[in-house]
């Protein structure tokens, strides 16, 4: 067999592979931050907390309810969204008036407390999830073997990434989002329900990361500790892309997992780090990230 | 008033070994320094690190190999530590001011993310073990730090130490150009001021007093290990110094001692400990923003000026509160 820059294919695109995986996931965690965001000018911390929720309540649902992957894939979001939503309508709508930093810290709180939780339940230790039936087993392409889960996972993201660019960037509801972001209160005076908007947006980006979440469960080490460490990632990658666009999050999020799996295999020990250095590397080029405007 | 409250705290700080546990007023007086540092950056120049364990945490890995392996002499070992930390500090502080507000605290996060892997796969760090059994020697030579009660007033003198240095700093004229920057920085640009380099300054400044809160508390546990050098370690230094008020001198200080009590206290419990340092953090946030101290002095301030009103409308009757007159103008 040949090989390619002192590689075997094999492992390249085998790397390549998960590093598109985690890229799926970065993608899909970052876009939900920027829509948050975009509305709401919090970072939203919980996201880590939210995604493991996401994976939790599918094997929650499996274990005590016994519903399988596919209701999870429709539960999990929902649930976890609404109590994303209660946590926007009791808690981070107080702090709007103030600076913004306090709405991090409000966030990161609850995170901590969410977490608590779970690793007082759980311990540290992980839980079991399979792959469902009809996703199990994958395909010979020659050069390399594919997983369905895998292949799953990617075309799910694409799709719901490039349907949330759909939905911001080109029907009514999105235009309507994008003036609330740019100036909320003329929004406001227009007669749109602005409160109702940032709840229901906020919502929309919990679920986003439940979601993620639910694919995350088959093929992550399922465990209170999942999101935590992930989440530091991601708010790299967003910095990396800069918030300002849609598409430009997707972009980053996947390109930056392509990256790291290639680092993988070049050079494993900076495999944890690349990313960061990437960061840095940005800021001095490009203070306002790939796709970001300065505000 | 405040120089009598600072003897008296003086003299039960001096006093406190004797009643209290030293080695647990020791490791909260190490983390009053290292949440005294990330205020001077909070409190005084509005910027949120949520990194800063990564330079209380690497200045504990420096400190700890100069005194084990390099049989570095306590004090110097400590400020070697703190010299490592502000040269991150430099390095970290250039990248992350380029930033504002929420993006700036996501920087320092990422950043101090990647101290975090660096500690855990380097080999001089000692990856997942730390660097254990690490001496405390004496003292120029001289003064033998092995006993606790002897350790403990050489914290406390660097505690004071810092707190001398934070205090000088924040009421400078360098001091006051940073408070402009906090309130207004567009301004505080306008008029001139570099405002970057300030910034950095203080970063730097900030980040080698919370190494030297790391170094110190190298020496008193005797080890050095991933625990302070992770993001979480970040959380609670932020969590200690809301709780004791952000930009109070003191408040930090206060914040440390409370949280690191409730730690001791919660040990027993697990992970509850994470779960309380999570409600403490929501209800402050939502409900007392201004901590402890924070408090404190607001109601002492409305106290003294309610008095003063007081004193002022029993002396004289002011214009305010005189019927008014009948008398025709000019």
């Amino acid at each position: 067999m040949f090989e390619l820059l002192g590689v075997p294919p094999q492992a390249l695109f085998g790397q390549l592979l998960l590093g598109l995986i985690n890229g799926a996931f970065y993608a899909m965690l970052s876009l939900g931050l920027a829509v948050i965001f975009g509305l709401l000018n919090v970072i939203n911390f919980i996201h880590g907390a939210q995604y493991m929720l996401g994976a939790f309540a599918a094997w929650g649902l499996a274990n005590y309810l016994g519903l399988g992957y596919w209701w999870a894939l429709l539960i999990a979001p929902i649930a976890v969204g609404l109590s994303g939503m209660a946590i926007e309508r009791l808690l981070l709508r107080r702090l709007y008036s103030v600076d913004h930093l306090y709405g991090l810290l409000l966030t990161f709180g609850i995170a901590t407390i969410i977490e608590g939780v779970f690793r007082q339940r759980f311990g540290s230790s992980g839980q079991a999830f399979s792959i469902p039936a009809e996703l199990a087993g994958g395909h010979n392409l020659g050069f390399m073997f594919l997983p369905n889960y895998r292949a799953w996972v990617v075309g799910v993201s694409l799709t719901v990434c490039l349907a949330t660019w759909f939905l911001i960037e080109r029907t009514r509801l999105g235009s309507t989002l994008r003036a609330a972001t740019e100036n909320a209160r003329l929004v406001q005076a227009f007669g749109i329900n602005v409160p109702r908007m940032i709840l229901l947006t906020y919502g929309f980006g919990v679920a986003l990361a439940a979601l993620a979440g639910v694919m995350a469960a088959p093929i992550y080490q399922l465990s209170p500790l999942m999101g935590t460490n992930l989440i530091v990632v991601v708010f790299a990658v967003v910095v990396i892309g800069g918030m300002g666009s849609i598409l430009g999050s997707v972009v980053t999020g996947f390109g930056l997992g392509v990256i790291e799996g290639f680092t993988k295999v070049f050079y494993p020990e900076a495999s944890n780090t690349v990313i960061f250095v990437i960061m840095a590397i940005v800021l001095l080029i490009k203070p306002a990230g790939l796709f970001g405007q300065t505000r | 008033m405040n120089k009598i409250a600072f003897a008296a705290a003086l003299l039960l700080a001096v006093l406190a070994p004797y009643a209290v546990y030293p080695v647990f007023l020791m490791s909260a007086l190490c983390f009053a320094i290292f949440a005294c540092a990330f205020n001077l950056l909070i409190g005084y120049v509005g910027l949120l690190s949520f990194g800063h364990a990564a330079y209380f945490g690497f200045a504990s890995y420096v400190t700890a190999v100069a005194v084990k392996r390099w049989g570095f002499e306590p004090l110097l070992g400590i400020l070697l530590g703190a010299g490592a930390a502000g040269l991150l500090g430099l390095v970290f502080g250039a990248l992350a001011i380029r930033r504002q507000g929420i993006y700036f605290a996501m920087i320092t996060l990422a950043l101090s993310q990647m101290v975090f892997f660096y500690a855990l796969q380097a080999k001089w760090t000692g990856g997942e073990d730390g660097i254990q059994a690490v001496p405390r020697r004496a003292l120029f030579g001289l003064f033998d730090l092995t006993g606790e009660t002897a350790m403990y007033y050489f914290v406390l003198a660097i505690f004071l130490l810092a707190l001398a240095l934070i205090y000088r700093t924040i009421h400078s004229p360098f001091g006051q150009v940073l408070k402009a920057i906090r309130e207004n920085e567009a301004r505080a640009i306008s008029l001139g001021y570099e405002v970057d380099r300030y910034k950095l300054l203080a970063f730097v400044l900030s980040a080698a007093i919370a190494g030297l809160g790391g170094g110190t508390k190298a020496l008193v546990t005797h080890i050095a290990s991933l625990t302070d050098v992770q993001w979480q370690m970040s959380g609670e230094v932020v969590l200690m110094t809301l709780v004791g008020g952000m930009g109070t001198v003191l408040g930090p200080a206060v914040g440390a001692f409370v949280i690191v009590m409730m730690q001791n206290y919660l040990a027993t419990t697990g992970e509850w400990v994470l779960v309380i340092q999570g409600v403490i953090f929501v209800v402050t946030v939502l409900a007392f923003r201004r901590g402890i101290v924070g408090e404190a002095i607001a109601r002492w301030h409305l106290y003294r000026s309610r008095r003063a009103l007081r004193a002022a409308r029993a002396a004289a009757p002011g214009p305010a509160d005189a019927p008014p007159s009948a008398a025709p103008p000019g």
